[in-house]
């Protein structure tokens, strides 16, 4: 029996990682920065937040602060999260290095940063399956509100997750707001359109990009740690995290570069992303591959058809992807 | 009245063309900083002497004859997919689908193995898998192409995208093809080897030869077509300054799209390796990261064909020594070689500023 409750719930638990790395990106790419090493990012922000929460776990000895644990967590994921955004701004926006290249390299990096420390505290905790459980620690950041599973499926659907989940929406919903109706916004789409016309302005184009980066950076960070603390009920299992930021990647563009509506369209790709546990069992696993790939060709249409369209609006930044410097014409 | 003004305490501006030996010092300086800085890492997190980790890495490549030939066939296939992104990236076009380009080529040669194998003689059926496995991967890089020249179409995240729709072909076909339902293609023609490509025995006894002279003479097609073909100088026109390319009267579309079609073949001969050499199955993971781990190894060589034999050593010089370094010590396991690949490229990738720029500090000024 198909229960639509459920699906949605799930569905929404799904998308919320992905709204994390999109609206980071989303920020980050307005800025003309093309961030290929989010994936890599929101893997360094789920390990930085597991090594934060499994020492204060350690430590703590059972007696755990709720309000500790999921500050520390939270704080670690933050930092590492900027540190791979500051190694991206100083690479590409200082060095003025290939924008790509640097994505790929923090990507590979920091995947290899998730993978090698979560293998190094598994072997610290001595467990015998190959995951950590920080099961506390999940139980701090997956508190949601004590009335809402008696309120049917009302309360499911809507009030159900934990606070992590409604940052989310929140911070999609701010980051939309000032780049649309901000001067700081304004300015920062300037920087990403055309850097020179900006410079000429006097908008100081490295700040721009330097804040927005790793902003952007830390909000994606935020989505490793919630997929890690809520969805995995805090248990990381190395290479775990997948494809996702790819996915949020994805996202971007079929979101058109607007995080408000990244917040409905997570939820769709969250769906669309488990849509194949749901199809009748009597249908062969064959078929099911082929339903994991429509948020792809969803994608892949959308961006075909904006550039076919070519509204202003609705095309990626102009300068997505170049390094400014001033002095080239 | 203040009259002052303010001098910024350095500038920027670009150098012109540095002699190559002081880009190569910087290069160098740059490389060793990363390795001290790897060395400093490894000790810091891992406790292990990092002699002894420069030792095991080093063993990892060059220990046993076997060794270094498996260091040769990884190095083969990296190069290939290296060589097949870089037309495409001297025309500034960034086809960051590598990956998905050689998982078409490999489900393509796997396809021919399955329904042809047996029934159709071994060289008829050999000579299929190599059309079929180029033309699948220069299909699946020409479709961005098309929608590049025809729209402008961000090509990029369109090449990023394919890759996943690739993946998702290729695991629907794993699951078509697996009897047991385990989504898994075993050995494919296990007993009669049709379809095997005729793995010629290297002097440690694996059949990596053939691999390593398809893509040594590759290396050689691949520079003179970039240097010494019209093709070669169309397309790096076209990369330079599109406006000039329209304006000498190059057809810029037909550029793009032969470049890229060119561009994927070389991706799906590079599956083809994979699947009709070397494993002789096919999963969603044969590709492993190549197509990605190509772009960085054709840019650090600034897209010399030549240059890239190097540049691919180190990266895989590096895979192979850190799994070493995991089975020799019980600290480190296989993912280190991405920590201490990704220090590596952030220094070399930071040192090509130093090569391209110069900085001026601001002069001490008398006061008068």
């Amino acid at each position: 029996m198909f229960d639509l409750t459920f699906f949605i719930t799930r569905a929404v638990q799904q998308g919320i990682p992905l709204l994390y790395g999109s609206t980071g990106e989303t920020l980050t790419e307005k800025s003309g920065n093309l961030n290929l090493g989010i994936p890599g990012v929101m893997y360094v922000g789920a390990m930085s937040g597991v090594i934060g929460a499994f020492f204060y776990e350690q430590s703590a000895k059972g007696a755990l602060n709720p309000v500790l644990a999921v500050l520390i967590p939270l704080l670690s994921c933050l930092f590492g999260s900027l540190c791979m955004g500051l190694i991206y701004s100083v690479l590409t926006v200082s060095l003025r290095a290939n924008q790509n290249v640097t994505g790929l390299a923090l990507t590979t990096f920091g995947v290899g940063f998730g993978n090698f420390f979560g293998g190094a505290l598994i072997k610290l905790a001595g467990s015998d399956v190959p995951s950590i459980a920080l099961s506390a620690t999940s139980a701090c950041f997956k508190r949601s509100l004590p009335f809402a599973s008696k309120l049917g499926w009302f309360g499911q659907v809507f009030l159900s997750y934990s606070f992590l989940a409604y940052a989310a929406v929140i911070i999609s919903l701010l980051v939309a707001y000032v780049l649309k109706r901000t001067r700081i916004g304004l300015h920062l789409r300037a920087v990403g359109e055309n850097p020179a016309t900006a410079d000429a302005a006097g908008i100081s184009v490295g700040r721009y990009k330097y804040w927005a980066t790793c902003i952007g950076s830390m909000i994606a960070g935020l989505g490793g740690i919630y997929y890690v603390m809520d969805y995995a009920s805090g248990v990381w299992s190395n290479d775990g995290f997948g494809d996702r930021g790819w996915l949020a990647i994805a996202l971007v563009i079929f979101t058109i570069w607007r995080p408000n509506v990244g917040v409905l369209a997570s939820f769709l790709f969250g769906g669309l992303y488990i849509l194949h546990m749901y199809i009748p069992s009597g249908m062969n696993l064959a078929t099911k591959e082929l339903y994991k790939m429509i948020p792809y060709i969803v994608t892949l249409v959308v961006l075909v058809v904006t550039s076919m369209r070519n509204k202003r609006e609705n095309l990626p930044p102009q300068s997505l992807g170049l390094s400014y410097f001033r002095e080239e014409r | 009245m203040n009259t002052r003004t303010h001098t910024p305490l350095f500038h920027i501006s670009k150098r012109g063309q540095l002699p190559w030996y002081r880009a190569w010092l910087i290069r160098g300086i740059a490389l060793a900083v990363a390795l001290l800085l790897c060395a400093l890492v490894t000790t810091v997190f891992t406790g292990v002497n990092p002699l002894g980790v420069f030792a095991a890495i080093i063993r990892g490549s060059f220990g046993t004859a076997r060794k270094f030939w498996v260091l040769l066939q990884e190095m083969s296939i990296l190069l290939c997919v290296a060589l097949a992104v870089t037309p495409a990236f001297m025309m500034r076009f960034w086809n960051v689908g590598g990956e998905g380009q050689i998982l078409m080529g490999g489900l393509a040669t796997a396809a021919c193995m399955i329904v042809f194998g047996d029934k159709v003689p071994n060289g008829l059926l050999i000579l299929t898998m190599v059309v079929a496995s180029i033309a699948a991967g220069a299909i699946w890089g020409a479709i961005p192409a098309v929608f590049k020249a025809k729209w402008n179409t961000n090509e990029t995240l369109f090449t990023l995208m394919m890759n996943y729709v690739a993946t998702q072909l290729v695991a629907y076909y794993c699951n078509v093809w697996d009897k047991k339902g385990s989504g898994i293609v075993g050995i494919i023609n296990p007993n009669t080897h049709s379809g095997w490509m005729p793995g010629w025995n290297s002097p440690g006894g694996q059949k990596y030869l053939l691999n390593i002279v398809v893509v040594a003479l590759l290396t050689v097609g691949v520079y003179i077509y970039l240097r010494y073909s019209k093709h070669g100088y169309e397309l790096t026109v076209v990369g330079e300054s599109e406006r000039t390319a329209r304006y000498v009267g190059i057809k810029v579309e037909r550029v793009v799209i032969r470049t890229m079609l060119l561009s994927g073949g070389l991706c799906g001969l590079a599956g083809l390796l994979l699947v009709g050499s070397t494993s002789h199955t096919v999963s969603t993971t044969i590709a492993g990261g190549r197509g990605f781990t190509a772009v960085m190894v054709s840019w650090l060589a600034k897209f010399n064909p030549v240059m890239m034999v190097l540049t691919t050593f180190l990266i895989v010089f590096l895979q192979r020594g850190a799994g070493e370094l995991s089975s020799s010590f019980a600290q480190i396991n296989d993912s280190f070689s991405d920590i201490l690949t990704g220090i590596i490229l952030f220094f070399i990738i930071g040192s090509e500023f130093f090569i391209t720029y110069k900085i001026n500090f601001r002069k001490a000024e008398k006061e008068a």
